[in-house]
C-alpha cells in the first residue's frame, strides 16, 4: 500500500549506503528527498516540515557520524520517527460499562457503513454482542445497506424510517441494546462535511445524548492535504478517540494517516483492507513504518499464516520434503495453504524486498499458473500423485484432457517437480536443513 | 446552476487560494513569496511535479517580464493555471445520436451513484430521454440507492438482483433503452480500487458489452473523483483510462474545503478534462465544468 513512499526512500538510502561516511550535505540531500517523498505521499505540508526537522536534527548529530554504517543509521532514524509519529498500536478502550458505545463519524464516502459492519464482526469475534445503529437517515438506502450487512453477519440492526431524528434514534438504540443484553453499540452516522455546521451540530447532539466511549473518525487512505483540516475539525467538534483508515488495499501512499495522527493526537486503531467484511486489521505502527520504508511486513504475514495454516500439515510437509518423500499430493496441499493466505499480490507486498517487485510482475499470471497446476494435480489419481513416475503417455493424455491443459503442460509440471525433489535432496545432504524447515514449519 | 459553482469555489478560495491572494497581494516578490506559493500549491493537492513546474514557469516570467510586485504574480499564476486547462476536447456526450451510452466508474465512495442521479436529472431537464441501469450488484443496497435516485429524477431504471452479473444486467439495460426508444443510458458500476485485478477485469467486460451492443459505445466513460482525494487521483485516472478508456472526469464533493488540485495534473498528463462538478447532496448540485470560471473562481475576492 505505501510502496511508493518506501521505494523513494529506498532509492535515497541506497545512495547513502554506498558511502562510507555521512556529511551534513549528505543528510541534507537525503532530507530533501525525504521531504519530497512525504509530500508525494500526501503527508500534510506542515507535518512534513516538522518530521524532516526532527529526523535531520537526529541524523546530523554524532549518533550517525560515529556509527559504522551511516546510511543504515539514517534509515533507522526515519523508521523510528515514523513509528513515533504514527503512534502507539491501536486498541479499543471499551471500558466497563455495558453497553459500550462507539460512534463512527467521517466525510461522505469514507466507508463508515462498511466499517461499522467490519467492526461488529471484529468485536463479536472478541466475544462481545454488538448492535449496529443506522443513524444515517439522509443518504438514500443507507439504512438498507446497514440492514443488509447486519443480516449477512447475523448482527442485530436498530433502525427507524428515513425521517427519524438521529440524536433521539441513538438514544433509543442504546435503550434497546440494554434491554436486549447487547454489550456494544456501534452508531453509523451519516457522512458529512467538516464545514457543514448544521450537520456537525447533529453529531454533537448524538454525542451529548449517548456519551460514546469511543468516537472514531473513518478516513479514506487516499485523502490528500485536506486530511489535516478534516481530522482537526471533527476532533474539535466531537473529541475523537481514534482513527480508522479505510481503502488501505489501494495503492495510495497513505500519508493522510501520518497527518491525521499528528494533528489529532489520537491513535490509529484499525485498518480496513478490502471489500470482504473480515478485511479489517488492528493497526501496528511498527509494521506500517517498516512497510513505508520497504522493509516488508513479515509480522503480518506470519500472523496470517498462523491463523490460516494448519501447523500439523506444515510440519509434516516440511519433514517429508526434507526426506525426499514429498509427493505431488503434498505439493497440492501446500499450494492450497498458500492460497488461503490471500491473493499472491498481497502476500508479495509483505515480503521484504518483494514489494518493489510486486508492482512489476503480472500477478494474475501467477494466480492462473497456480490454478493450472492445481487442475493438473487434481486430475491425477492418488496413486499417480504419490508416484508420478507411473505417468506414461496414455495417463498423461488423460490428465491433460481432464485438466483442460496439454500434455506439454503436464510434462512441464512433472519436470519442475522432479527438479524440486532433486534440489531438496541436495539440501538435505548439504548444508543441513534449518533454512528449509523454517520455510515450511517455521510459522510458529 | 452557477451559483452552486461559485458558492463552492468561494469556499475553496477562502481555504487556500484565498491565502494565495493574501500571500501574493502585498509587497515585493522575495524568496519567501516563492516558498509560500509552493506551500500553498502543494496544499491545494496540485502535486509535487505540477507545483514545481508552475513555480519554475512563474520564476521565468518574473525574470523575463520584469514583474516585481506580488499582485502581478497573481495574474501570472492565473494565466498559467488557465493555460494548463487549455484546449479542452469536445464533449461527445451531447453530440446528437440515436442512443448515447455513458459509463460511470471510480473507486469506492467517490460518489458514482449520486452523480448518476444528478446527471439523469440534468439531462432530463434538457429534453433527453434518460434511463439508468444499476450495474453495482455488489455493495449492499447499492441497487436500492440508485432506485431512490431514479424516483427523484423520475427516470426509469433497469436493475437486477444483488450479486448478479453486472455485464448481463447492463446488456439488458441497453436492450431496454433501445426497445423503449430512450436516447441516453447512464450506467452505474460498482466502486472498485484500481489495484484489484479481478474487478478491473469485470469492468473491462462491461466496457466490451457496451462496445459490442451499440455503435461506438460507450460514448463517454466518466471517472468520478472526489475532491478530497490526494495524489492517488492521478494513479486512479491512469489505471481506469488504461482499462476502460476513460474520457473525462466528474469532480465531486467540491462543496468541501478540498481543492481538487489534482485535476490539473490529470488533464496535463492524461488529457482527461473535467466535465462536471458535484457540489452537494441535492439533485441540482451539479454543474458543467468551466475551466476559466474554475480558475477565476479560485481567486475571486
Amino acid at each position: 500500500m505505501f510502496e511508493s513512499l518506501g521505494n523513494r526512500l529506498q532509492t535515497v538510502f541506497e545512495n547513502l549506503q554506498r558511502r562510507g561516511k555521512l556529511t551534513e550535505a549528505d543528510v541534507d540531500t537525503a532530507m530533501r528527498e525525504v521531504r519530497l517523498a512525504l509530500l508525494e505521499a500526501d503527508v500534510n505540508f506542515k507535518v512534513v516540515k516538522e518530521f524532516v526537522k526532527r529526523v535531520r536534527e537526529r541524523s546530523v548529530g554524532h549518533e550517525v557520524m560515529r556509527s559504522l554504517t551511516p546510511g543504515q543509521q539514517v534509515v533507522k532514524i526515519v523508521h523510528e520517527e515514523l513509528i513515533q509519529t504514527l503512534g502507539e498500536p491501536g486498541r479499543l478502550n471499551l471500558g466497563m460499562q455495558s453497553p459500550a458505545i462507539i460512534m463512527l463519524v467521517g466525510l461522505q464516502g469514507s466507508g463508515k457503513t462498511t466499517t461499522a459492519a467490519k467492526l461488529a464482526l471484529h468485536l463479536r469475534r472478541d466475544g462481545r454482542r454488538p448492535l449496529l445503529v443506522a443513524a444515517d437517515v439522509y443518504r438514500p438506502a443507507a439504512i438498507d445497506q446497514l440492514e443488509t450487512l447486519g443480516r449477512q453477519l447475523d448482527v442485530p440492526v436498530y433502525s427507524e424510517g428515513p425521517g427519524a431524528n438521529p440524536p433521539r434514534l441513538a438514544q433509543k438504540a442504546v435503550r434497546f441494546a440494554t434491554e436486549q443484553g447487547l454489550t456494544t453499540v456501534i452508531i453509523d452516522t451519516a457522512g458529512r462535511l467538516n464545514i457543514d455546521e448544521k450537520m456537525m451540530d447533529e453529531i454533537k447532539s448524538i454525542r451529548d445524548n449517548v456519551r460514546p466511549i469511543e468516537t472514531l473518525l473513518i478516513a479514506d487512505a487516499m485523502t490528500g492535504q485536506e486530511a489535516v483540516r478534516v481530522a482537526s475539525d471533527f476532533d474539535k467538534a466531537v473529541d475523537l478517540t481514534g482513527l480508522i483508515m479505510t481503502k488501505i488495499d489501494g495503492d495510495a501512499r497513505g500519508g493522510a494517516a501520518i497527518s491525521m495522527r499528528e494533528v489529532t493526537d489520537v491513535p490509529i486503531k484499525f485498518l480496513a483492507t478490502g471489500e470482504k467484511l473480515d478485511a479489517f486489521e488492528v493497526f501496528h505502527p511498527d509494521r506500517m513504518a517498516s512497510r513505508i520504508l520497504g522493509m516488508g511486513d513479515v509480522l503480518t504475514l506470519i500472523e496470517k499464516a498462523q491463523t490460516e495454516m494448519d501447523e500439523e500439515d506444515a510440519r509434516q510437509a516440511s519433514e517429508k520434503l526434507l526426506s525426499g518423500e514429498f509427493t505431488l499430493e503434498d505439493f497440492l496441499k501446500q499450494m492450497q495453504q498458500i492460497k488461503r493466505l490471500g491473493p499472491i499480490g498481497q502476500l508479495m507486498e509483505m515480503i521484504p524486498g518483494m514489494n518493489r517487485m510486486a508492482g512489476d510482475v503480472d500477478l494474475s499470471n501467477a494466480e492462473s499458473e497456480m490454478g493450472r497446476i492445481e487442475a493438473i494435480i487434481r486430475s491425477m489419481t492418488l496413486e499417480e500423485r504419490r508416484n508420478p513416475r507411473i505417468l506414461k503417455a496414455s495417463r498423461k493424455r488423460r490428465v491433460a484432457s481432464g485438466s483442460g491443459t496439454s500434455v506439454q503442460d503436464v510434462n512441464a509440471l512433472l519436470k519442475q517437480f522432479r527438479e524440486m525433489q532433486r534440489v531438496m535432496k541436495q539440501f538435505k545432504q548439504g548444508r543441513g536443513n534449518r533454512g528449509i524447515a523454517n520455510l515450511f514449519g517455521g510459522f510458529r | 446552476m452557477f451559483r452552486n459553482l461559485r458558492d463552492s469555489l468561494t469556499r475553496t478560495r477562502q481555504s487556500v487560494f484565498g491565502q494565495i491572494v493574501n500571500v501574493l497581494g502585498a509587497g515585493d516578490i522575495d524568496e519567501e513569496t516563492w516558498e509560500d506559493l509552493e506551500a500553498l500549491l502543494i496544499q491545494a493537492d496540485m502535486g509535487v511535479p505540477t507545483t514545481l513546474e508552475l513555480v519554475e514557469n512563474l520564476r521565468e516570467r518574473v525574470n523575463n517580464e520584469g514583474l516585481y510586485r506580488a499582485d502581478q504574480l497573481t495574474e501570472a499564476l492565473k494565466d498559467e493555471l488557465r493555460a494548463m486547462l487549455d484546449d479542452q476536447p469536445e464533449f461527445s456526450m451531447e453530440k446528437p445520436r440515436q442512443l448515447t451510452v455513458v459509463m460511470i466508474v471510480g473507486v469506492n465512495g467517490s460518489g458514482k451513484t449520486t452523480t448518476i442521479g444528478k446527471l439523469a436529472h440534468y439531462y432530463k431537464k434538457r429534453g433527453k430521454k434518460v434511463m439508468m441501469v444499476a450495474g453495482d450488484t455488489f455493495r449492499a443496497a447499492a441497487i436500492d440507492q440508485l432506485k431512490i435516485w431514479s424516483d427523484r429524477a423520475d427516470v426509469p431504471i433497469v436493475a437486477g438482483q444483488p450479486d448478479g452479473d453486472p455485464a448481463a444486467i447492463i446488456y439488458d439495460g441497453i436492450r431496454a433503452t433501445r426497445g423503449r426508444g430512450y436516447d441516453l443510458l447512464l450506467i452505474d458500476t460498482a466502486g472498485r480500487l484500481h489495484t484489484k485485478y479481478n474487478l478491473m477485469q469485470e469492468i473491462e467486460k462491461i466496457y466490451r458489452v457496451c462496445r459490442q451492443s451499440v455503435h461506438a459505445a460507450p460514448h463517454e466513460v466518466l471517472l468520478v473523483l472526489d475532491a478530497p482525494t490526494g495524489q492517488n487521483a492521478l494513479v486512479q485516472a491512469t489505471k481506469f483510462k488504461d482499462s476502460v478508456h476513460v474520457t473525462g472526469v466528474v469532480l465531486t464533493k467540491l462543496d468541501s474545503t478540498a481543492k481538487g488540485g489534482m485535476v490539473f495534473a490529470i488533464y496535463k498528463e492524461l488529457g482527461l478534462p473535467v466535465r462536471f462538478i458535484g457540489t452537494g447532496e441535492k439533485i441540482d448540485d451539479i454543474a458543467p465544468f468551466d475551466a476559466d470560471q474554475f480558475v477565476e473562481g479560485l481567486f475571486e475576492a
